[in-house]
């Protein structure tokens, strides 16, 4: 007999939680590459009397961007320079970076690569002939760190075997932390000021997902690595497909979220990413672009982005649409275009790409080249693997479509929303860029709140540090926020709110229920609250209509920001009366919660930014164009936890790497 | 929906220390019915079909069946998760099959080096622990503006 169709909530809820209240000196919030590195690296630096804890909203084997696994790793310096990877970065997100934090990435990011060839990680390798041999094979020609050649698939990428990526890197962090340092299937809600001392961060308050457990967690020093933010906009599948975002679909936007609200700087909130990617399915194109040399077609079967009239429309956004790599917003904007036209779909050509190939390969050659084409979606996106299988499509047969998805925050990847973080103390780093804590030094990775660290896609106007980026960056943090630990020793965290206070908090979606589900005969539809499912649908579709979805092509005006401003803060009220009948609803509700502040800062910056920077992402058709006169500076923002206040403003770009 | 969960073959994971499926879900979908003892996806439109819970579970109680928005019935994707390889089957809806085996892991599992004995010695420089040890030197950018 079939089990029935059981809706949300094994695990009940109740009113009064136990609470498990602790103090360490460091907390790692979060669990994917970033919080791996942090783990790997913390006790490295840290005293014997020193203590440190991991929290996980979900467990670490299969949490967080990479838990699926990755086809490549897209940041590995190897034979390049810094000075060079600051270069790409700059150009792909039209010119407005943090250089410093860049090249630091660049100075350590193959120290991590080289530690996951070690743990075990397959990557790919050039045999003496010039072939790719895959990460077993490869394993004969010795290893990165001793000199082999890596397949480079563009400047900056190298292919791997990555179905278990995540499982070897987070079985390296818990090793390094020991089992005892990590809690998992904690979800963290909220930051904790200190009592005392303005501006000092004194710890963390979460709930348990597992059982009816409130945790109260002080700290001297803290690292929040919680991803970027995904199903903030309507997708372009609203029913089951809902989940096969582009970007982890439990990313809840937490890290900006929880940063802001104890008053951290945000920075370059107002850029997105839209990805274009097989359509529905998601997988990745970078290896059909890169690997394969495959083309776009528009609907007339024409390579629109060789065009004459493509190259034109790059010309405006010189120099970065007219340099070697075009950025990734401007090829969106190119196929926008032809979309808008009449002149869609956009297709990939599979096809004529492998028979190319085809020309020049032996039998076995050509199988291992499908085997391949495939391994691209079964080590990342196994759902389009699914879908080709489901729709007959062999890619040597029968071209795909592609299309940009709706919007995802990030700052990893090639976006670079996030927090404002100190550069590294180095005499070439601008004094601008340096933020020096309380005590007049200066921590790498640091936030403008004193002790508040952040890595991966919680740091601003550094993108393109993707997995191995992260994890790098991870490591940074970790290091500077036991040595922010050890110059405070003395300092005791006193949380400005009572364990009450904060039980209420965490608990208040629970007691909301508990108070009114009984009023009605559907325990959804209630007048006295709001399940959290119905509060993202309102979400999305405010996001959708007004504030540059995938409905408008991206476009949004002035007005449409004043109306989604508005239905914002009303969400935010209603926020008040979520409720949350388990302790899946109770994450659910906190997440989206998270998701609505995140939103409102993105929106915020776009209607500050008086121009469009980032054509492709989005478009603010108030002001077309880019304009470099006014606008070639950071946007910064600060929302002020005491009076409930934001305040937003320019930050001077300091160029330091020269063209 | 996304992962489905096969009626016959899950037994709760009732040898074993844990509801395995339940334990890795990312995104906390995956629970277990105490009283029938079999496992269910909760939120089947939150799944991001990362299979890893077809990849752990250890009686391939498992599947998954595409998104009912955009995927047409018919086909599976399997993997089988061994210690050095994953094997793939993929079957289409026209019944082709195909099979693919890729390597996950070139060491044994537990193996990885956390290098827990080693101490960083100088906390104000920039560098990580196992840079410090291999002698690396911090590059300084080649011209500054």
């Amino acid at each position: 007999m079939a089990l029935p169709n059981k809706p949300l909530g094994e695990l009940k809820a109740v009113k009064d939680p136990e609470v498990d209240e602790r103090e360490v000196d460091i907390l790692i919030v979060g669990g994917g590459m970033a919080a791996c590195g942090a783990a790997f690296e913390v006790k490295k630096w840290m005293d014997e009397g020193q203590s440190v804890l991991l929290v996980d909203k979900a467990a670490m084997e299969r949490s967080g961007a990479v838990a699926q696994g990755l086809s490549a790793i897209n940041t590995f310096i190897g034979e390049n320079s810094p000075d060079d990877y600051v270069r790409m970065v700059r150009n792909d997100l039209m010119g407005i970076v943090r250089e410093d934090l860049i090249f630091d990435l660049g100075c350590h990011v193959d120290d991590s690569v080289h530690l996951f060839e070690e743990w075990g990680l397959p990557i790919w390798k050039k045999s003496a002939e010039g072939k790719n041999l895959d990460g077993k094979k490869g394993q004969s020609m010795g290893t990165l760190k001793a000199g082999a050649q890596p397949v480079r698939t563009g400047k900056w990428q190298i292919m791997i075997n990555g179905e278990s990526y995540k499982r070897v890197v987070a079985e390296a962090a818990k090793l390094a932390l020991g089992e005892d340092n990590i809690l998992e299937r904690v979800f963290i809600v909220e930051l904790l000021l200190d009592a005392n001392k303005p501006n000092q961060i004194a710890g963390a308050v979460g709930f348990s997902v597992r059982e009816n457990k409130v945790f109260i967690i002080k700290c001297k020093s803290m690292v929040v690595a919680c991803g970027g933010a995904v199903n903030i906009y309507q997708p372009r599948s609203m029913g089951e497909g809902k989940g096969r975002a582009w970007y982890p679909v439990w990313n809840s936007g937490s890290t900006y979220t929880m940063l802001m609200r104890v008053g951290a700087e945000l920075s370059m909130m107002e850029n997105r990413f839209t990805p274009a990617r097989f359509k529905d399915g998601y997988g990745p194109v970078g290896a059909w672009f890169l690997l394969f040399k495959a083309k776009t077609l528009n609907g007339l079967g024409e390579n629109f982005a060789a065009s004459d009239a493509a190259k034109a429309e790059l010309q405006k956004y010189a120099p970065y649409g007219t340099a070697a790599i075009t950025p990734t917003c401007l090829r969106n904007h190119l196929m926008l275009f032809e979309m808008k036209e009449g002149r869609g779909p956009i297709i990939m050509d599979t096809v004529t790409a492998l028979a190319e190939l085809g020309k020049t390969l032996d039998k076995k050659e050509l199988k291992h080249l499908e085997s391949e084409a495939w391994e691209d979606f079964l080590d990342m996106t196994c759902g389009q693997a699914n879908l080709w299988c489901a729709t007959n499509t062999e890619p040597e047969k029968k071209n795909s479509e592609v299309m940009p998805t709706e919007p995802y925050l990030l700052g990893s990847h090639s976006g670079c929303c996030g927090l404002w973080v100190s550069g590294p103390d180095y005499d070439w780093v601008p004094d601008a860029y340096k933020i020096k804590a309380d005590n007049g030094k200066v921590y790498n990775r640091m936030t403008t709140v004193n002790g508040l660290f952040t890595a991966g896609d919680g740091v601003g106007c550094s993108g393109h540090k993707f997995s191995s980026g992260s994890h790098a960056e991870g490591r940074i943090a970790a290091k500077q926020m036991v040595r922010y630990a050890k110059d405070h020793a003395d300092f005791k965290p006193t949380p400005k709110l009572s364990k009450e206070e904060l039980v209420d908090l965490v608990y208040k979606p629970v007691r909301t229920f508990l108070e009114h589900s009984k009023f009605s005969t559907a325990i959804d539809i209630n007048p006295n609250y709001l399940k959290p499912n119905g509060m993202m649908y309102r979400l999305m579709k405010a996001t959708h209509e007004y504030g540059g979805g995938t409905a408008t092509y991206y476009l949004t005006t002035s007005k449409n920001l004043e109306i989604v401003m508005d239905l914002l803060a009303t969400m935010r009220e209603d926020c008040e009366k979520l409720a949350a009948g388990d302790l899946h609803e109770l994450m659910r509700a906190w997440e989206i919660q998270h998701r609505i502040w995140t939103v409102e800062a993105h929106l915020r910056h776009i209607q500050f930014r008086k121009e469009t920077r980032y054509p492709g992402f989005y478009y603010q058709a108030d002001y077309p164009g880019q304009d470099d006169e006014n606008w070639f500076c950071f946007v910064n923002s600060k929302y002020d936890p005491d009076s409930g206040k934001w305040d937003i403003f320019k930050k001077d770009y300091i160029k330091i790497i020269p063209d | 929906m996304p992962s489905f969960v096969i009626d016959e073959k899950c037994d709760g994971c009732k040898g074993g220390d844990k509801t395995a499926c339940m334990y890795i879900c990312p995104n906390d979908l995956m629970v277990l019915d105490p009283n029938a003892m079999k496992a269910y996806n909760q939120e089947p439109d939150q799944c991001w079909e990362c299979f890893s819970c077809v990849k752990i579970c250890p009686t391939q109680a498992i599947e998954v069946r595409g998104y009912a928005d955009f995927v047409p019935l018919g086909s599976s994707v399997m993997p089988m998760l061994g210690t050095e390889d994953v094997m793939w089957t993929c079957k289409f809806r026209n019944g082709l099959i195909k099979r693919f085996k890729f390597p996950i892991r070139t060491t044994a599992e537990g193996s990885a080096n956390a290098y827990k004995e080693m101490k960083g010695k100088d906390i104000e420089s920039g560098l990580l622990a196992t840079q410090e040890a291999d002698g690396y030197e911090i590059p300084r950018p080649k011209a500054t503006v």
